[in-house]
């Protein structure tokens, strides 16, 4: 170890693999429908391309989690994206491939793939 | 990077451990892999999280979900539930971490959310095995600011005016201790660890080196800057099999990453760190026998002075402070002096983390703000008494403390305070005693423990405990003397004034404690040939109730003696000679007949 700086680094990398278990109650969150209806649909794909491509980008402070049927059992894969300031998009009909996208223009850029959404879905 | 979406802790301290925590790991990561889920979920072995009673702990994050007393039966509900569906397997959550049907996070449990933790910071929460997750939360942060941009005497100034005390019992001012061996000229000096931690039921020290190594190994390297130290040894007991491992896991890492050895982070400053193992005797947490310990030598105290500042580890001076003081040190560096002072009270600064035990409902570690009062901590904290019964008394400070009385439970946990009263901080070992405790009995309890460590090298303490238990003995076994309480006070006062070091200066307080606020219990156990709480056992007698008696036969089976007779339709007796006091009949009385005649 030669300086403050080289320690800081260890320490940024290292913090992102145990960002999950800090209480960070404001912390963007990427919640998956996994019930019977959503794990049939191909949800657990759609799950791992989050976590994988969430990795790639170092994003440790976003955190993916699973929830039950939300009830439009239709439209699963369903993925509801809360932000930190608490609203919430719901994208249907998710593919790995439009995962890959949500996260590098709505989690990352902020624009919200108005396309994938239950809105669009559902005109 | 890769990351994970959940994470699975899982207690690796020594409570959860004997509890099979190792086996519950197995079951976890061979379930995880059947439901294919090792890429997304991590498993990660942590150190104790406190509330022992309930262990083995699980934890699993984002959620923060509390799993308690977790079976390797459990385990594949769990991964199937909650890590594959999501749905948190209810009925294994902590007691009062269920509400609403909504499990809250455990830092909503009440025996977390009273608690200020400090030492403890990083106990349950990383991986001690990992110095990276150490780094994460800021670990080694404090030795780079030092070695970066302090000077010897800034350190030893932020120490001081932080207030931080010895928190191995003798409350002695860390920054104090400090100046003192920086003011002595030596090429050479050293820094100790005490990790011998000796006090029945404190366990404190255990569980940082288990639970967070390195921050120990920190504070080693930030005293030795300060003082000018460049080699330090920890002392700890070879029955701490996993502390040891993971102390040693942690100066291997630490040597890797050069934050231990020569030149660490470029500054020309050089510092080693070795373990030394002891052999458990009490004696070797008393600092001169300690260091006499790691000289190779036969663990027996010197007398002071010469204090260890100015002649210590191979006549150098040394600095020794304990697991807990050293735990606080990195922290104090980094947020300030006077964020540490502005937590507890006036003359006692900062948290002290206790080891409950005893008749308490959550056995466990814990620590609090100083000036917390008793009673929070064992109501609140603790959840009271097991079956509603009632507070008697509280020991702190071991076999060298003494004992606080339900009167006194509002007092403020401080060391001065603690010290009006005739008990001491100690190393923080809290045993809860109900109403069914004699007070003669812990008494001769404790004393029992010095006389069998008591290393031999003094008089006072060598002969003088021994007499002074055999009095107890005497007492406890109904045949008392009168004078015998006065002659307990003489021993007591002449051997606190002669021994050689603590261990005997502090062995007759158990005794001055009990007599000082349950002299009526000793009087009955004299005079009256009575122990009030029906533990002495050759004062008290088994009766059956004849009117209560329905003549199973029960009581008789289970006699380990057979000394119950009697016959249908008429009523059980027991022989009292050859009766041997063990309560088994008493226990298995389907009608409760049978009484305990104190």
């Amino acid at each position: 170890m030669k300086s403050l700086a080289e320690l800081e680094q260890i320490r940024k990398k290292a913090l992102e693999d145990v960002r999950l278990r800090n209480s960070e109650k404001d912390s963007t969150r990427v919640v998956v429908g996994m019930a019977t209806c959503g794990i049939a649909a191909g949800a657990r794909p759609v799950m791992n391309a989050f976590i994988e491509e969430l990795g790639k980008r170092s994003l440790g402070n976003i955190k993916v989690t699973m929830t039950g049927c939300i009830g439009v059992c239709r439209l699963e894969p369903i993925v509801e994206v809360f932000e930190k300031n608490g609203t919430k998009v719901t994208y249907v009909n998710m593919t790995p491939e439009k995962a890959v996208r949500i996260v590098a223009e709505h989690l990352v850029n902020g624009r919200v793939c108005l396309d994938y959404t239950i809105g669009a879905a559902e005109k | 990077m890769q990351i994970f979406r959940a994470h699975v802790l899982v207690c690796g301290g020594t409570g959860c451990t004997s509890a099979n925590s190792e086996k519950i790991i197995s079951e976890l990561e061979k379930n995880i892999e059947n439901n294919n889920l090792q890429n997304e979920v991590k498993v990660v072995k942590t150190g104790c999280f406190g509330l022992c009673a309930e262990g083995p702990i699980v934890v699993i994050y984002p959620e923060g979900s509390m799993y308690t007393m977790v079976k390797p039966e459990d385990v594949k509900e769990i991964v199937e539930e909650h890590l594959l569906k999501g749905r948190i397997v209810k009925r294994l959550l902590a007691g009062d971490t269920e509400a609403d049907d909504v499990s809250k996070s455990l830092d909503n449990v009440e025996f977390f959310s009273r608690q200020h933790r400090i030492a403890l910071r990083n106990c349950g929460i990383i991986n001690p095995e990992s110095i990276d997750e150490y780094i994460a939360y800021e670990g080694y942060k404090a030795l780079g600011i030092v070695l970066a941009e302090m000077s010897p005497q800034d350190v030893i100034k932020v120490v001081r005016e932080s207030g931080l005390r010895g928190r191995g019992g003798g409350g002695f001012p860390t920054g104090l201790k400090w100046e003192f061996a920086i003011r002595s000229k030596n090429e050479q000096k050293y820094i100790c660890c005490n990790a011998d931690e000796g006090d029945p039921g404190a366990f404190m020290d255990r569980s940082i080196l288990e639970g967070d190594p390195h921050s120990v190994i920190e504070a080693m390297a930030i005293a030795g800057y300060a003082i000018g130290a460049n080699q330090g040894y920890v002392y700890v007991r070879a029955e701490y099999p996993i502390a040891v491992k993971r102390l040693e896991i942690a100066i291997e890492q630490a040597k890797e990453y050069g934050l231990l050895g020569t030149n660490i982070f470029d500054s020309g400053f050089d510092f080693d760190l070795e373990i030394r193992l002891g052999a458990g005797a009490f004696v070797c947490g008393e600092e001169t026998a300690l260091m006499t310990s790691i000289e190779g030598k036969r663990g027996e105290p010197k007398p002071k002075p010469p204090f260890p500042a100015v002649k210590g580890l191979w006549d150098k001076p040394t600095v020794l402070n304990n697991v807990e003081t050293f735990a606080n040190i990195p922290i104090i560096i980094l947020k300030g002096a006077q964020w540490f002072s502005s937590i507890g009270t006036e003359k006692s600064k900062g948290t002290k983390v206790f080891a409950i035990g005893g008749k308490i409902n959550n056995t466990g570690l814990v620590e609090i703000p100083m000036g917390t009062t008793l009673k929070e901590v064992i109501y609140d904290i603790g959840g009271g008494i097991p079956d509603g019964k009632k507070f008697k008394a509280a020991q702190t400070g071991g076999p060298s403390g003494g004992c606080i009385p339900e009167g006194h439970i509002d007092v403020p946990i401080e060391y001065d305070t603690l010290i009006e009263l005739g008990s001491m901080m100690g190393s923080g070992g809290l045993i809860v005693m109900d109403e069914d405790n004699c007070m003669v009995d812990i008494a001769k309890y404790f004393l029992e423990f010095t006389v069998d460590e008591s290393c031999g090298k003094c008089p006072p303490c060598r002969i003088g405990t021994k007499r002074m238990y055999e009095i107890l003995e005497r007492i406890t076994g109904g045949k008392g003397e009168e004078g015998d309480i006065e002659k307990l006070e003489i021993l007591a006062k002449n051997i606190k004034s002669s021994a050689l070091c603590g261990l005997g200066q502090t062995a007759p307080n158990p005794v001055l404690s009990t007599l000082k606020y349950f002299r009526d219990e000793y009087d009955a156990h004299v005079s009256d040939k009575k122990c009030p709480a029906g533990v002495c056992k050759s004062m008290l007698s088994y009766v059956i109730s004849d009117e209560l008696c329905k003549s199973c036969g029960i009581c008789a089976r289970n006699c380990p003696v057979d000394c119950i007779s009697g016959e249908k339709g008429v009523p059980y007796k027991i022989e009292q000679e050859a009766c041997i006091k063990c309560g088994a009949c008493m226990e298995k009385c389907p009608f409760k007949a049978i009484f305990k005649n104190a």
